[in-house]
């Protein structure tokens, strides 16, 4: 049967020789970012604490590091490199557009109760 | 005389039909557009979580003082369990796609073995996420709610290298037990289908008393420092906090009261863990299905493992989307 897998990830940094090989590479670079959260998740450095864009830095780095295993998770375990691109776009577009707009208009709206809870005059907490 | 049209004389061009410019079959896309949809429903509530915690950023509860226990050790270590329980799924997920590369090569033996690793997998996940559930509604040290719904936890300062360190005490340490007459109101007695939850081990009076008699022991509100600590109040507002505000005592979580902090936390903890783990064990049922296909040669005879790609589509996306419940319950 002819399977062609593409055997490259890190956009050719790293090659492998079969795809067994690949599924392997593949699993310690998830284990190695997966560590590296636990780590930063145990001792949360101080310096990771400073604001960037209404957010600490510390959480903007969970969240890439997220979107990194989530992405070898599709490419490489669900095969997402080897189906064509009219098929993969179909499905990463689709959902990619869905969930930053659900994201964005729940959280803007969450963010905007908070400020009403902390400024205004309704109060919840007696 | 013809008064249909029955060819149109397109056979073997691009719009003739009969293409599959994707290079995918039915079934196989069919698993990828349920994925989506199903990605768009867990999004959805991860979105829900992120709403209500944007909602109550200055008093949410920090998941590292809630997720403390591993089985079999006492002590606390935050983030060990959920870690393993993590690795365990990506194992899972590496032993499932070795097993769709093994079909590809039409080796029988060398499938059902990784099947059978992967169904193991997937079991030890779901059996730690019911220990995870079960340590979580039992709870470790009790809180007392306040009229208005809100935690008030217990703890003293301690000396750690130098430094103040403000510790957890539970509530069997310092309250005060005294006889009580309240007794639990079983099916059994009085209307036989009125029946109440169980009662908490202290009363309201009872911790009362034990704060009074124990001077180094302070209440801890909800509420978020600048240092990102839970607030510590001093003795009196403590002692003032429970006998004017106290109205029950709490211990564990449960989708009405959590001791953790605010109540929404726990009912989405309990919402979106489990409608995870419900996928976990619905795609461990699957994978015992193609299990047993496997071994009884079907795919075998049908020239073609495609169904145990199809079925660690859905696996992997499992993966996936733990991967994001980790990020946004344990780590952010």
């Amino acid at each position: 049967m002819a399977h062609a897998h593409k055997l490259e990830i890190l956009r050719g940094l790293i090659k492998f020789k079969s795809n067994t090989q690949k599924i392997w590479g593949v699993l310690i670079l998830l284990s190695i970012v997966t560590a590296v959260e636990v780590i930063l998740g145990i001792y949360k450095p101080e310096m990771l604490m400073a604001k960037v864009i209404g957010m600490k830095l510390l959480n903007w780095i969970f969240i890439i590091l997220t979107i990194v295993k989530a992405y070898y998770i599709t490419w490489d375990f669900m095969h997402m490199r080897d189906e064509t691109k009219a098929l993969r776009r179909m499905v990463v577009w689709t959902a990619v557009f869905l969930i930053c707009y659900l994201v964005f208009i729940l959280l803007q709206e969450g963010g905007y109760v908070e400020s009403v809870y902390a400024r205004e005059f309704i109060k919840r907490d007696f | 005389m013809d008064t249909t049209v029955a060819s149109t004389g397109t056979e073997g061009k691009t719009w003739g039909g009969g293409n599959e410019p994707l290079k995918a079959s039915y079934g196989k896309m069919m698993m990828w557009f349920f994925i989506v949809s199903d990605a768009l429903t867990f999004s959805g509530f991860l979105a829900a979580y992120g709403f209500s915690r944007f909602k109550f950023i200055g008093s949410w509860p920090i998941a590292d003082e809630v997720f403390t226990h591993v089985p079999f050790f006492h002590g606390n270590y935050p983030m060990i369990y959920v870690a393993f329980m993590t690795f365990i799924l990506i194992m899972s997920s590496v032993t499932m796609v070795l097993a769709v590369d093994a079909g590809h090569h039409m080796k029988k033996n060398k499938v059902t073995w990784y099947m059978f690793l992967t169904i193991i997998g997937g079991l030890i996940f779901v059996g730690s996420q019911a220990w995870e559930w079960a340590t979580f509604i039992k709870g470790d040290y009790g809180a007392v709610q306040t009229k208005g719904g809100n935690i008030l936890q217990f703890g003293h300062y301690v000396d750690v290298e130098g430094k103040q360190k403000f510790k957890r005490v539970a509530l069997a340490d310092f309250a005060i037990a005294a006889e009580s007459y309240r007794a639990e109101h079983e099916k059994k007695n009085g209307l036989w289908f009125v029946q109440e939850s169980t009662l908490p081990t202290y009363t309201i009076d009872e911790v009362y008393n034990g704060l009074k008699a124990n001077p180094d022991v302070l209440v801890r509100t909800q509420i978020i420092n600048e240092e990102g600590e839970k607030t510590v109040l001093s003795r009196e507002e403590s002692l003032a906090q429970i006998k004017n505000n106290g109205k029950m005592v709490v211990e564990g979580a449960n989708l009405h009261v959590n001791e953790y902090g605010t109540s929404l936390f726990a009912d989405f903890f309990f919402f979106i863990t489990g409608f995870h783990g419900f996928h976990v064990f619905s795609g461990v049922v699957i994978n015992i299905i193609i299990f047993f296909n496997v071994i009884l040669g079907t795919y075998e005879r049908r020239g073609s493992y495609e169904m145990v790609e199809k079925v660690g589509l859905y696996w992997h996306f499992v993966d996936l989307v733990w991967v994001f419940v980790f990020t946004f319950f344990y780590l952010v």
